[in-house]
């Protein structure tokens, strides 16, 4: 556990305290089954930024807290362990993205309304099924932006996209020239294709920007992912305590042990990844490497935590009623966003200059 | 002698093939080509379509859906090389064998060894034919890993038995017109209180609910007995005999598990055709990702030296006339590959192998997110992999408790 100040462990309880309270597993579950196709509860989201959420890397001028990606990534994590469904990663940084940007009109217009959570954002970057910001076609000419963009999260609900196109990041406003049409993946979360055709685009930055938004969204996505397996380590752990067979917990067996034993450390090292980049973030050290070990890692322990957790529980870890099927689905969709370990493993060795 | 056998074996097998052929051309209809519904009997209800009656009838009535059985209960009675041109031509057809599930998989074969004569002739032909879909009912709530542990009871009334419990995870009990079950008819005795019963689902005091799995399908329930009557005459081998029986059952059911056919690969793309679909290729054809191709190449490798295993496993097995020690390695190995293999095809994928439902997303991606969905089971059912290892440290290696 990286070491808080008061004002970092505070939000962090809070965020605990409500997630469990108001927002536990049963809470996704029941969006999921109500089967409306909203990505998340409108309501639940108004709450989350009446907390301050929505506005931790909002100027503390245009209505944020702006507590900085510590804070931030507290609250992701605590969100993960529920499967809390939320914007917050998407506004998050698309808050960042405005408030680093060359546009005061776009800063005085969106960044109140994003910090109030009454204005959703989504990051539209990769253009098809995997994470490749080095092939962008989206271009923009006399400020109008064409393109089309894939497995966009939260699209359907966002007001504001944060567009990434070949000269740098754009900001585009629903509307005039954006058409979504929905995807429903494994997660049963809100994605969807958007298409901009000639909209109307804001200048945010160069593409030097883009790549470091790209980092901030590895890095917080890692935290979300962080907050599954500890979830899922949890659980696992538990419910080995519990089950008994051959008149013994199966937590006695020495094999399961061993399991456990190995995934303790993983995940160990896992949060110690995430946890770093958040610290690279705020001291602004060392962010494009600090970002491929915590996504990377992120990655690769999930992958393993969400097939062993299963695999622990035995057949009732194959049953939709329990939990642990949902995070597996939600954790493969992740490991896709903004880099797979391969990605992440190429661009990390790419950064040393090997 | 073998000089002059020879070619009269090459003949006869030769005519055979003739045999087969004309048998596949007049019967199979041209619409399933290609088609198969080895999935369907695991995963779904689904009804069969016209062509695949025809079909199950055809193969049914030369009992060549089970090809090695007895003649003299509808199976057939062909030699393992006859079978094996069988199913050589069936595949240079595109055809299938209809005739599938656990009748088939594991109770057939067991009973042939175990059943009386009165009840190989009834409930044989019947699945030779794939007329009947049988279930397994051995696992409880609170007998999994452990299935000794087991509690649903068979109370002996004199003309029959009065069964009560809970079953759980029984596949395809929906479905099934017959359930072939493990009960408890002595209290005292954890092993040899177990007998092997077979049991009408549609008796009085038999529920089922189906349990919707991670996939989204319910494939399989929780089955409940209440004050069940079963005749004495669905006894297989001698009370107390239920756990040498089940036992043989569950080699069977690991021999068909390690297969092949159930590790998410039923004549679909090879990983690396589905890397060349989704993934760019370079000016000689081949993946341009280097990483991707040397991390598909290494797992085929391995998946190749699996089936040489499994194959090696079968031909010791046959020359010393038991069971080769390295048929203990081939469940746990066969589903552990099947695994990394549709973890591997959905991220060749990236997010278009994780399609739902709905838009956006062709029938074969959406069937490739169950089928690494359901793939998770195979490590779990018949036998898990932590007591595979059990079984292989301590019964073949000798790694026994210190006493
Ligand atoms: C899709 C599916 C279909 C099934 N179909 C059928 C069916 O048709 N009929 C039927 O009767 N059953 C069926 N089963 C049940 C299956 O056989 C059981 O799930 C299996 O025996 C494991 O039991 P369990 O689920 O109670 O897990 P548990 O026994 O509780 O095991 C939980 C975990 O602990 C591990 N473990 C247990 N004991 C030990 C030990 N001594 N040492 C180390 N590790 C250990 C297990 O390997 C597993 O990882 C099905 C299961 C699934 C998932």
């Amino acid at each position: 556990m990286a070491v808080l100040n008061d004002e970092q462990a505070m939000l962090r309880d809070m965020a605990r305290e409500w997630a469990a309270n108001e927002s536990p597993f049963t809470a996704w579950r029941a969006l999921r089954d109500a089967e409306t196709g909203a990505g998340f509860d409108a309501d639940a989201w108004q709450a989350m930024s009446g907390m301050g959420w929505a506005g931790i890397m909002v100027p503390e001028e245009h209505g944020g807290s702006d507590f900085g990606w510590m804070s931030a990534g507290l609250v992701v994590e605590e969100l993960g362990k529920v499967l809390a469904a939320s914007p917050i990663i998407g506004v998050t940084i698309a808050a960042w993205a405005i408030a680093q940007g060359d546009s005061d009109e776009a800063k005085a217009r969106h960044l109140p309304a994003l910090a109030s959570g009454e204005t959703i954002a989504a990051l539209a970057v990769d253009e098809g099924p995997r994470h490749a910001p080095g092939k962008i076609g989206a271009k923009v000419e006399n400020g109008k932006l064409t393109g089309s963009k894939g497995f966009v999260a939260d699209a359907a609900e966002a007001g504001i996209f944060i567009v990434a196109a070949t000269d740098g990041l754009w900001l585009v406003e629903k509307g005039e020239g954006v058409s979504v049409a929905g995807r429903v993946l494994a997660d049963r979360r809100s994605h969807g294709e958007v298409v901009f055709d000639a909209a109307p685009a804001t200048r945010l930055g160069d593409a030097a920007m883009a790549e470091q938004m790209l980092d901030r969204a590895r890095i917080l996505t890692a935290c979300e992912m962080l907050g599954m397996a500890q979830h899922l380590f949890d659980t696992t752990l538990d419910y080995l305590k519990q089950r008994v067979q051959f008149n013994q917990v199966l937590a006695t067996f020495q094999a399961l042990q061993h399991r456990m034993a190995d995934l303790f450390a993983e995940i160990a090292s896992m949060r110690a990844a995430v946890e770093g980049g958040l610290e690279a973030l705020d001291s602004r050290r060392r962010v494009p490497q600090a970002a491929c070990i915590a996504k990377a890692r992120a990655n690769d322990v999930l992958n393993l935590m969400s097939r062993e957790a299963i695999q622990l529980h035995g057949g009732i870890g194959m049953t939709d009623e329990y939990p642990v099927g949902d995070y597996l689905k939600r954790a493969r969709v992740l490991e896709n966003r903004w880099g797979s370990s391969a990605f992440l493993r190429d661009r990390f060795a790419g950064l040393a200059g090997y | 002698m073998a000089t002059t056998a020879e070619p009269a074996a090459q003949v006869s097998e030769s005519a055979f093939r003739e045999d087969v052929r004309a048998f596949i051309q007049s019967n199979f209809p041209p619409e399933l080509k290609g088609t198969s519904n080895a999935l369907a009997s695991v995963e779904s209800g689904a009804g069969e379509s016209e062509p695949q009656r025809q079909w199950r009838e055809a193969m049914g009535s030369r009992g060549w859906g089970t090809p090695t059985w007895p003649a003299e209960y509808g199976g057939g009675g062909l030699s393992r090389r006859e079978a094996a041109i069988l199913q050589e031509e069936l595949a240079k057809a595109g055809a299938y064998n209809p005739i599938q599930g656990m009748g088939v998989m594991m109770f057939g074969p067991t009973l042939l060894e175990y059943g009386s004569e009165a009840q190989k002739k009834e409930h044989i032909p019947p699945i030779c034919r794939g007329e009947i879909r049988w279930c397994q009912g051995y696992s409880e709530p609170n007998a999994g890993s452990d299935l000794a542990n087991l509690q649903t009871s068979a109370v002996d009334k004199g003309d029959h038995y009065l069964v009560n419990g809970q079953k759980t995870w029984t596949s395809g009990g929906q479905w099934a017109d017959k359930c072939f079950c493990l009960v408890r008819t002595d209290r005292a005795d954890k092993h040899k209180g177990i007998s092997f019963l077979l049991i009408d689902m549609d008796a009085p005091g038999v529920e089922v609910r189906p349990i919707r799995m991670i996939s989204g399908m319910s494939p399989f329930c929780e089955t409940f007995f209440t004050d069940v009557k079963v005749p004495k005459a669905n006894l297989v081998g001698e009370e107390g005999q239920g756990w040498t029986i089940g036992k043989r059952l569950l080699q069977h059911e690991r021999t068909n598990l390690s297969g092949g056919n159930a590790m998410g690969r039923l004549g679909g793309p090879t990983l690396g055709e589905l890397a060349k679909m989704y993934r760019e290729t370079d000016e000689h054809g081949q993946l341009a990702d280097r990483v991707l191709r040397d991390r598909i190449a290494d797992f085929e490798i391995r998946w190749a030296a699996f089936l040489l295993t499994a194959r090696k496993a079968a031909e010791e097995s046959k020359a010393q006339g038991g069971v080769s020690e390295i048929s203990s390695v081939l469940k746990k190995a066969g589903t552990k590959l099947g695994q990394e293999r549709a973890e591997l095809s959905i991220e060749i994928m990236g997010l278009q192998g994780l399609g739902w439902e709905g838009e956006g997303f062709t029938a074969a991606e959406l069937a490739g997110v169950r089928t690494w969905l359901f793939g998770k089971a195979t490590t779990i059912y018949g036998g898990s992999t932590e007591i595979q290892n059990n079984i292989i440290a301590k019964r073949v290696l000798g790694m026994l408790d210190h006493q």
